[in-house]
């Protein structure tokens, strides 16, 4: 999902703490945002924009590209469906904790419907200067700045730490992605690759992974048929096995999504594998060249 | 979160599985009582792991005097971190063949998975391994359900000897259970034929999402939550997720990516991390009982604080840990790397009331907490 100035943002759950919060910073920073959703608030109007009970109604009366969702666990699978139905370009879903059972709901009426989702479990997505998803601090000028390196990451915090090392490097990001560090997300390690792969101004791409799954040795495959350099790190090498570290899809369990399997499947591809993230820099710098 | 088997078998009985006659037993006493009433039974050992055979947590019984002799040695007994206190005492069953049966969640389809071999009783790892063609799989997409067709077309290379629709109905039902406990793995080894020509489950693993359990309060009630530490519960209580290691330089940071690399970068240096400890999200403001908790583990030496401000407040953090610093005034050193959203207040902060300066970044930070711990 690479968010444009262009697209047409639509907010579920606008009215609450976090929605207006993060709304307002959305719209200081440029993003396009259209409408909120609150069926109690109805017709009302909140951060300068009509809140109407469903985003099926905010379709019919302003239109939009993108929904973005503020809500609790349980409500998710309802907000999501909604927005599917809708007919949404896409869903950006940041809320942790949803059950499986929902995710698998959303994620089967949206391939049917050929809408992309990004998250569960995300900070969201950023392309600077042009607009956010979500609760990333794309307005602060150390972490963000338009430039030519990709990044995607499983988690927002360890993202935002690459974001913020590359900037202070002199660099800047075509476009940020935060996957989601749930078991079960819409928009893949693979798919937010070839997504940044694919915008031209990307020059190299910065791929955050960690323990768990296999989404790491799926992009591993795609990334060895790219010409761009991709750098990758990957976060849980000393975790212990069995144990889920904070995010639910971080857990190795027996020999599956280890930290070895993850690193050699994407050597093997080319992929230039960190040790810690300090080193993302230099070898930016040794494959871009020094930044004008 | 897991189920012991005993907790498993009512939601198979529930879609109308079968399993054996069986009952609970605590004591060598109570064992015998109940394999009086059975017959040959089969003690077992109720923990929430696999490999209880292998541990000999389970054992065949001819009479009642056996049943209580196998109790004595299983009850107390160490499975995989599990201390025995409950036995499962199960009728025998004359077994003809032995199945696999099982529904999961599947990452990559994102939607469920079943799973059936005619290799029962064995490892499914193993299996799938060593003999892959052994192991059927049909993806199901969750808004369509599991069909019966389906389902038969997929057991259709397996010889199952005039039992497949039986077993087909049971995959149907197995996937009910599935759906409507909100499973991770539900799962049968073996479901056999047994030599009266009856299929039941013999045994059944369940492991529900942990996401969902506060929507599945009565049947979550009797699973066997996740054992955790002295420690692990008190920040467990608080809101915080702590993870308690055997080592000795203590981590703090925000989000669980940055967390997991703080272990991994103070690994890289050669230290040991103490604890995992996130205090991003919504619990960003919690920095000084997370703080608390991890200075209450007597093996920390030495401290690395590592945030990168995002959603959450560097200042906000770092007051907290400040806060909880000065009035704690514990004797080992501490070590802070700080970027981010609020980075300039949490810095202006810690130069005033520590008289300290951050770590240029989480490297140099993990490397001075890592000598510090050595000292």
């Amino acid at each position: 999902m690479i968010i444009r100035s262009s697209d047409k943002v639509l907010v579920q759950g606008i009215t609450g703490k976090q929605g207006t919060f993060w709304t307002e910073r959305m719209q200081e920073y440029g993003t396009n945002v259209v409408a909120g959703v609150n069926p109690k608030k109805a017709g009302t109007v909140h951060c300068g924009v009509p809140v109407t009970a469903s985003a099926v109604e905010a379709m019919e009366q302003v239109g939009f590209d993108y929904s973005v969702l503020f809500i609790p666990p349980m409500l998710v699978k309802g907000a999501a469906l909604d927005a599917i139905e809708a007919g949404a370009k896409g869903v950006c879903i940041l809320t942790e904790h949803i059950p499986v059972r929902d995710v698998m709901y959303i994620m089967s009426a949206a391939k049917e419907r050929g809408v992309q989702i990004l998250g569960p479990n995300t900070a969201g997505c950023v392309t600077p200067d042009e607009g956010f998803l979500g609760f990333m601090p794309a307005f602060n000028r150390k972490i963000f700045k338009k430039g030519h390196i990709g990044i995607l990451s499983r988690s927002g915090s360890l993202g935002t730490l690459f974001c913020l090392n590359v900037v202070s490097a002199g660099f800047g990001q075509s476009a940020f992605i935060g996957i989601g560090g749930d078991p079960i997300i819409g928009t893949t390690t693979r798919d937010a690759l070839m997504a940044l792969d694919q915008l031209p101004q990307t020059k190299a791409i910065v791929m955050v992974g960690e323990i768990g799954g296999t989404m790491e040795e799926e992009a591993a495959q795609y990334a060895a048929s790219m010409a761009k350099p991709v750098i990758a790190f990957i976060a849980g090498g000393a975790a212990p096995t069995g144990k889920k570290m904070g995010h639910a899809g971080a857990i190795v369990v027996g020999n599956k999504g280890t930290y070895k399997s993850k690193r050699d499947a994407l050597e093997a591809a080319g992929v230039t594998v960190l040790d810690t993230p300090a080193g993302a820099v230099e070898v930016l710098r040794e494959r871009l060249g020094a930044v004008a | 979160m897991n189920f012991a088997e005993y907790a498993a078998k009512p939601l198979l009985r529930e879609v109308g599985i079968a399993t054996p006659e069986g009952h609970l037993a605590t004591t060598p006493q109570q064992a015998a009582k109940v394999a009086q009433s059975l017959g040959p039974c089969v003690v077992k050992a109720q923990v929430p792991t696999g490999k209880r055979g292998k541990a000999g947590g389970i054992k065949l019984c001819s009479d009642a005097n056996a049943a209580a002799s196998a109790a004595g040695d299983i009850l107390g007994m160490e499975i995989a971190g599990h201390t025995v206190d409950t036995l499962l005492i199960e009728q025998q069953i004359a077994i003809d063949k032995e199945y696999y049966a099982a529904v999961l969640t599947n990452a990559i389809s994102k939607g469920a998975l079943m799973l059936f071999s005619t290799e029962g009783g064995m490892d499914i790892e193993d299996v799938a391994a060593n003999m892959p063609e052994k192991l059927l799989q049909l993806e199901i997409d969750i808004n369509h359900g599991a069909k019966i067709a389906d389902v038969r077309q997929m057991l259709s290379p397996a010889d199952l000897g005039g039992a497949e629709a039986e077993i087909a109905e049971i995959l149907c039902h197995l996937y009910e259970v599935f759906i409507r406990y909100d499973a991770e793995l539900v799962e049968v080894n073996p479901l056999v034929v047994s030599a009266d020509d009856r299929i039941i489950a013999l045994d059944c693993k369940f492991s529900m999402d942990d996401s969902a359990i506060p929507r599945q309060p009565e049947i979550a009630a009797s699973g066997c939550p996740e054992k955790l530490s002295l420690l692990e519960a008190r920040a467990s209580e608080l809101g915080l997720k702590y993870i308690e290691l055997d080592g000795d330089v203590g981590i703090i940071a925000n989000g669980a990516g940055l967390t997991m690399t703080t272990m991994d970068v103070v690994s890289f240096y050669g230290g040991r991390p103490a604890n995992f400890l996130e205090i991003g999200g919504d619990s960003y403001t919690k920095a000084k009982p997370g703080l608390e908790v991890v200075l209450s583990n007597p093996s920390v030496k030495s401290l690395v604080v590592n945030f990168c401000g995002a959603f959450a407040r560097c200042d906000v953090m770092t007051q907290g840990i400040i806060d909880a610093w000065l009035e704690l005034a514990p004797d080992i050193p501490i070590f802070f790397s700080i970027h981010g959203t609020g980075d300039v207040e949490a810095v202006a902060m810690l130069k005033q009331r520590m008289d300290m300066e951050p770590y240029r970044d989480m490297d140099s930070a993990s490397k001075a907490a890592v000598e510090a711990a050595r000292q």
